[in-house]
């Protein structure tokens, strides 16, 4: 079942709060998203552990439910 | 040994046995999927010889990666036996070029085009 922006805005901002969150609908078609993750929470953590945290965020639904999100964090 | 250890093992070999090793959906020349494709074409880029499994031929493989690497997608690019990202990782470390330094510094052979 495809994500709306809002759901995975909800995902990610539940898991890290202080997240800026930025979601692209890349192809209009709900299952192609591109993010922008903006956290203090990053600091300190390598690329991996940083898209851990947000992959960690959707419980399991990323790779299935989600099918693809293009990542990229920030850390402040 | 039950049946996890048993991809586990296969996944330790495959890693064990190439410096660069990508998993991914397809064979470097018919990729099946856009993100595969894309860390292919940075692999070519840059010049480097790398190993590759196509996890679409076996589904415990597909799954036993994601497990291996606590990472839910695919392509899953290791070298050196270290797990170094997904495809948004290496696209952003190749356009930064810690990509090509990360080769030179573990004394693996490029050659960028």
């Amino acid at each position: 079942m495809p994500m709306t922006v809002e759901q995975i805005e909800q995902f990610i901002k539940e898991a890290i709060p202080d997240a800026t969150v930025e979601i692209e609908d890349l192809k209009g078609d709900g299952d192609h998203y591109s993010a922008t993750v903006t956290s203090k929470s990053f600091s300190g953590k390598t690329r991996v552990e940083q898209h851990k945290m947000v992959y960690d965020a959707f419980n399991g639904k990323m790779g299935s439910d989600l099918h693809a999100l293009k990542l990229k964090t920030v850390s402040e | 040994m039950n049946n996890n250890d048993h991809v586990s093992q296969n996944i330790e070999n495959e890693i064990n046995s190439n410096d660069v090793m990508l998993f991914m959906k397809g064979t470097p020349v018919f990729p099946m999927c856009g993100f595969s494709a894309r860390v292919v074409e940075i692999l070519n880029k840059v010049g480097v010889k790398f190993g590759s499994v196509n996890v679409l031929e076996s589904d415990e493989m597909r799954e036993g990666i994601k497990i291996y690497s606590n990472w839910p997608t695919i392509p899953q690019l290791y070298v050196k036996k270290e797990f170094i990202g997904g495809c948004d990782i290496i696209t952003e470390m190749f356009e930064s070029g810690e990509l090509l330094e990360l080769f030179n510094t573990n004394g693996i052979d490029v050659n960028p085009s």
